[in-house]
């Protein structure tokens, strides 16, 4: 240890980089940092931007993150990654479409909810399934 | 001679039917290893920002996020469903539909109100088919669950909570166990409880010295990032797990009906070759017969 420290770079639908690197620049949100080993614990957000690692005998490398967190371990530095650029306001955006969506399904209906045609749907499509079950296991 | 025609016919369908069931079945087959793949991928990410998630917890105690606090009555109960989009894949959706129902059955007798958040269609149609209050909704996510489309529907759960619309919040969705089994699990996600946040930490990961780190600019909205990326991780991860166990199921459901489709070929088979045997006896006879009368 000393000159080296471990990185990880992870978004929510793969894992993007992981191995020993030297060095490491990122956009952080207060301007880009550079990372040496040994660094004090630090979280801060990340804008999208290009994420310089230089790994041991190795050519710098960059990798495009579209925003996320960045965490930092004296050596131990883990990138999570979004996997789509994110706003306060996209997010609200998206929030409101789902809502919307809902409440239009909502609106073709006025019932309360009735625990006892569920329950009987239910029981009866299970009903359904065991019956198959059975008739399998006969015919085998 | 009568019946022969109409055995012909039937067995032809079946054979039609058993034709569709093997391919989906093959279909199915080459879907789930993708869903199985999606699914282990998605882990790392859930890990690291569960140790961020954990750490931050123990580490900063001048700032608390409303996630972590366990709240002292339950009043409004926030659900999310997760189930599949489309269906012949067994009991899959009716297993985790039916604990959502008894387990909602029991909030509402004691007297808790419960607002649903839907992901997938079939559990989407079930829950307004019954009444349920749907206040938000993703459908027709396809083979690859996608995070940007979850984000909506995740995001007014969570905004409820936070704006004390909700005091708890459970997600509903089917464990991948392995291709043959899946159990329909309900977790709490919010507030987020202990054990799920430390679970690895008794075995390797003990808890360091407590110390802390420097928040960049400054500590509320960077935990307030993490803690809703967290969640948003979790919800992800069911989504994967759902769609690997849906896309199982229904290899499994397809091949017992390819076996099915099998057996009655068979047996239909069985029952042509036998009433045309009758009938070249009958006819037989008939000659043999009329032969003797002359």
């Amino acid at each position: 240890m000393g000159t080296i420290f471990h990185l990880d770079i992870v978004s929510a639908e793969e894992s993007i980089y992981s191995g020993p690197v030297e060095f490491l620049v990122a956009p952080a949100q207060m301007g880009e940092v550079g990372i040496y080993p040994r660094h004090t614990p630090m979280l801060t957000r990340i804008k999208s931007g290009m994420v310089r690692i230089k790994a041991q005998l190795k050519e710098e490398e960059l990798i495009y993150v579209s925003g996320g967190m960045l965490e930092v371990q004296p050596d131990v530095v883990t990138i999570l990654a979004d996997t789509a650029v994110r706003s306060h306001d996209l997010d609200e955006a998206k929030a409101i479409e789902a809502k919307r969506a809902a409440e239009e399904a909502m609106q073709n209906r006025e019932s309360e909810l009735d625990y006892a045609k569920a329950q009987a749907e239910l029981i009866e499509a299970m009903a359904q399934l065991a019956a198959i079950d059975k008739l399998r296991k006969r015919g085998h | 001679m009568a019946g022969s025609r109409e055995i012909r016919n039937k067995i032809k369908s079946v054979k039609n039917t058993q034709k569709i069931t093997r391919a989906m079945e093959m279909v199915a087959a080459s879907k789930m290893r993708k869903a199985q793949d999606r699914m282990k991928k998605a882990r790392p990410y859930g890990e690291k920002i569960r140790n961020v998630a954990a750490h931050m917890s123990r580490a900063n105690t001048e700032y608390r996020h409303p996630f972590l606090v366990e709240r002292d009555t339950v009043k409004r109960v926030g659900i999310i469903i997760v189930t599949s989009d489309k269906g012949l894949c067994g009991g899959l959706n009716t297993n985790v539909l039916r604990k959502a129902v008894t387990q909602m059955k029991k909030w509402q007798s004691e007297g808790e109100q419960i607002e649903v958040c839907c992901i997938g269609n079939k559990g989407l149609g079930f829950m307004s088919r019954i009444g349920a209050k749907v206040i938000s909704q993703v459908i027709a996510l396809g083979d690859t669950p996608d995070m940007t489309r979850l984000i909506g529907a995740v995001k007014v759960i969570l905004d409820g909570y936070t704006k004390d619309q909700f005091d708890r919040v459970y997600v509903f969705y089917n464990r991948f166990i392995n291709t043959m089994k899946q159990e329909p699990v309900m977790e709490q996600l919010l507030p987020l409880t202990d054990e799920r946040m430390h679970s690895d930490e008794s075995s390797n990961n003990k808890p360091k010295t407590t110390w802390d780190y420097i928040y960049e600019p400054e500590a509320q909205p960077v935990i307030d990032d993490v803690m809703v990326r967290y969640v948003e991780a979790l919800i992800y991860q069911a989504v994967t797990e759902n769609m690997a166990s849906e896309q199982s199921a229904r290899m499994v459901a397809m091949k017992a009906a390819s076996d099915n489709a099998g057996s009655v070929i068979d047996e239909l088979t069985l029952i042509y070759n036998k009433s045309r045997q009758a009938a070249i006896t009958k006819e037989l006879s008939e000659i043999v017969g009329g032969a003797a009368a002359v």
